[in-house]
């Protein structure tokens, strides 16, 4: 599946999006935060141009817009993929093997150099601290959906499934 | 009359703003590091904590003051806390003193010192983030303590932002917007965060080495000058009281350090007066690109091309003072004395950080080669008298060259936000009146708030002045001008407190108003023992006139001390792209 399209180059930020989303949020330094999130749910990250755009139709410096994305661990400055996948690191999913599913995963997608994004932009795989979900470990999120007792077997499944999904929907579209 | 005691002390309470002021006023030094008069609370130092009755320990910066308060500042505890707070600062600052241009004037190396710290008990941090050395000033955040005192002058007096706080937690930093180079940023260059900084985090590009180079270089001349604001304080380096002027020691000492001639930058501001004056009678009569801007200081012209492009025809279209003369000197001067461009080296001395950006536009440039070669600073120059080791209080008084050493008290006040306004009343009272002006004085602009404004009717017609000091006040009187909310006819804009007087490259005191005030005094004192108190009575302008320009806006006086401006961006798009913009 060809998913180019889909990582957002910092020059494609729409315009016409970022105005509509100040609009509905109100031009008032407030309004921020809900401003930040609507983007980087567009985007799934947020652009540079994107927050100077903010920037000046809230009034704020841009240094003061990037000093709030950095701030919050919801926001992120990096494109990610179209999936994101998070294994739990925690105690429990530790000791039940989530090391071997993260390995799995990362093997599967192709990722290499230690970076978190596949060149084409359709996975971020990262592991978190536990997710509050023991009982299932090892446990791992894809998109917020979550997916209980791993393997490495059972993730390979559920990537087969997604990527048919994914090209379905690309010819679809 | 309400009271409270500090340290079993009977106190006044006189509307102090909190705890703080009334403990100084007490006569105590409390320590602080985050707390500054003139800015926002933030608290976050925990230096300036005191025990009050009753409540417990509490940050003295952001404790409001309330009668019956009983106040302590010495304790045990507090000595142990105190030493606490400095030592965890120390402990991620990189305490390489002796290579630091802030040693002897760094508050927290004082503060280490006057509480004895001799031991850090706790593990160094040695994280070397990179140092960015792009721009004028340098940004080396292994010396930033985050106390914030440049994020809130930046965004408060000068109405930017450039630096915030960005991360959290131990990653914590002040950086700009995405990290970028300072030199890439919106910064203008004016150096006030420089000069709040208390530690070495931010300081301003030493020039010092260049200009020894040129001085020692036998195929150059030197020749120098000096702007109005630097007389009146770099005395203070030398236990000088501020606002005393130093100027013939000044031009002593530069003769002794190798500088051929000395010129006096108050001559070009006398220029500035009669080709201002000019441009704003013609706009006045034309009722064309009104109100003027005053255009002498290069932060604003930086501020304006960025943010108020639209505005940009308001703008005199006046070089500054200082390139006014770069421009003379190589264009005129130097044929007259048959040097060659390539044998003359200019440095000018300034108050000011923005300078160095200025003569480094190609705007400001004679074959390609900068009018101004050179900018140093007055805390430079300071510096380079340190070096050559002479008294300088005691040297002998000599003056300033000829035929840029003749000045009038109208040049000399354009150090002090008003004096460029009241020059050119000096001169327009009497163009629109056809009558001579007896009393020079302007009370009307003079004094140190940010936005001043007056009316004054002159032959019955009535102008509208604004005197605006930080860009803040710009960015109001634009904004309340957009909206028609008010009308003015002359603007004049410093991007610093006061003026040049507290220009970003002035001795470190100058974040003090009372300082800066004294070094204003000390301006209109040299105005008033002036022989002359008109630029348009100056003899030597007239000779400039008459030799080399003709008269005022001559096609001669625009190549020499006229420019443009240029829109600048440094964002990749703006609301402007939309229809998106702040509603009134
Ligand atoms: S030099 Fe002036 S404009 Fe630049 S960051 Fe410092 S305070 Fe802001
Ligand atoms: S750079 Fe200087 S003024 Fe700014 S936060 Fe750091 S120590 Fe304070
Ligand atoms: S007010 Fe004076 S010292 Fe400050 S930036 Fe402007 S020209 Fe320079
Ligand atoms: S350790 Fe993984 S969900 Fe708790
Ligand atoms: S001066 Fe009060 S907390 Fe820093």
């Amino acid at each position: 599946m060809n998913n180019t399209d889909q990582i957002v180059q910092d020059a494609d930020v729409e315009l016409s999006f970022l105005s509509s989303v100040v609009k509905e949020n109100g031009n008032q330094p407030a309004a921020l935060i809900p401003i930040l999130q609507m983007i980087q749910e567009k985007y799934r990250y947020l652009p540079k141009n994107a927050m100077e755009f903010v920037a000046d139709a809230l009034g704020l410096s841009p240094a003061t817009v990037y000093g709030v994305a950095t701030f919050y661990a919801q926001f992120s400055l990096e494109p990610k993929g179209k999936y994101v996948i998070k294994v739990c690191d925690g105690t429990a999913c530790h000791v039940r093997g989530s090391s071997a599913v993260y390995d799995a995963i990362c093997k599967r997608v192709e990722l290499v150099d230690g970076k978190s994004t596949t060149k084409d932009g359709t996975y971020t795989v990262e592991t978190v601290s536990c997710l509050g979900a023991c009982v299932l470990a090892p446990v791992v999120t894809i998109n917020d959906k979550v997916y209980g007792e791993m393997t490495p077997e059972a993730i390979n499944i559920i990537l087969d499934t997604l990527e048919k999904e994914g090209t379905n929907h690309d010819q679809n579209a | 009359m309400s009271q409270l005691t500090v340290n079993g002390k009977n106190v006044e309470l006189n509307g102090e703003a909190n705890v703080l002021e009334v403990v100084r006023k007490a006569g105590i030094d409390l320590p602080s590091l985050c707390y500054h008069q003139e800015l926002t609370v933030h608290g976050a130092c925990r230096l300036c904590m005191v025990e009050i009755e009753g409540r417990g320990i509490v940050a003295a910066c952001h404790t409001p003051p309330e009668a019956g308060m009983v106040i302590n500042t010495n304790s045990l505890v507090l000595r142990r806390l105190r030493k606490m707070a400095l030592e965890l600062l120390l402990a991620r600052h990189d305490r390489e003193c002796t290579t630091c241009s802030r040693s002897g004037n760094c508050k927290l190396q004082d503060l280490a010192e006057r509480f004895g710290i001799s031991d850090i008990q706790l593990k160094q941090d040695e994280r070397k983030l990179p140092i960015d050395d792009s721009s004028i000033i340098i940004r080396n955040p292994n010396k930033c303590i985050l106390c914030g005192e440049c994020v809130r002058i930046c965004s408060e007096v000068q109405g930017i932002g450039v630096l915030d706080f960005v991360h959290r937690g131990s990653k914590m930093v002040v950086d700009t917007a995405f990290s970028k180079k300072l030199s890439d940023t919106e910064c203008v260059n004016c150096g006030q965060c420089a000069a709040i900084c208390p530690t070495g985090a931010l300081v301003i590009r030493s020039q010092v080495d260049q200009a020894w180079d040129a001085l020692n270089d036998p195929d150059k001349t030197v020749i120098v000058q000096i702007a109005p604001a630097v007389r009146v304080s770099i005395g203070e380096e030398f236990n000088v009281p501020a606002g005393e002027s130093t100027m013939g020691q000044l031009v002593s000492a530069l003769k002794i350090m190798g500088a051929s001639k000395v010129f006096d930058t108050s001559f070009s501001a006398d220029l500035t007066v009669l080709e201002e004056t000019n441009e704003f009678i013609q706009r006045v009569q034309s009722q064309e690109n009104l109100p003027q801007f005053t255009s002498c200081c290069p932060a604003w012209v930086k501020y304006a091309e960025q943010f108020y492009p639209e505005y940009l025809n308001n703008l005199s279209s006046c070089r500054s003072p200082q390139q006014m003369l770069g421009s003379l000197i190589k264009k005129y001067y130097g044929k007259e004395q048959g040097l060659q461009t390539k044998d003359m080296y200019v440095i000018s001395v300034m108050p000011c950080t923005a300078k160095k950006f200025e003569a480094a536009r190609e705007e400001f440039t004679t074959d390609g080669v900068p009018d101004v070669d050179l900018v140093l600073t007055t805390q430079e120059l300071a510096h380079m008298i340190k070096e050559i080791g002479v008294d300088f209080p005691a040297l002998p008084e000599t003056a300033p060259d000829q035929p840029f050493g003749r000045v009038t008290g109208a040049g000399v006040i354009f150090g002090v936000t008003g004096g460029v306004s009241e020059a050119v009343l000096r001169l327009g009272y009497e163009k629109l009146t056809n009558e001579k002006l007896e009393d020079v004085v302007f009370s009307e602009v003079r004094g140190y708030n940010g936005l001043r404004s007056c009316e004054l009717k002159l032959n019955g017609q009535t102008l509208r002045l604004a005197v605006v000091n930080g860009l803040t006040n710009a960015n109001k009187v634009l904004e309340d001008m957009k909206c028609g909310k008010v009308k003015f006819d002359l603007v004049e804009v410093m991007a610093c407190p006061g003026g040049c007087i507290g220009g970003g490259g002035q001795p470190i005191t100058n974040v003090n108003r009372r300082v800066r005030v004294k070094r204003g005094a000390g301006l209109y004192n040299e105005d008033q023992i002036a022989p002359v108190h008109k630029s348009q009575e100056n003899p030597a302008v007239k000779d400039i006139y008459e030799k080399w320009l003709r008269c005022p806006g001559s096609k001669e006086a625009h190549d020499a001390l006229h420019t443009t401006y240029k829109e600048r961006n440094a964002r990749c798009i703006t609301v402007a792209a939309t229809d998106h913009g702040k509603d009134c």
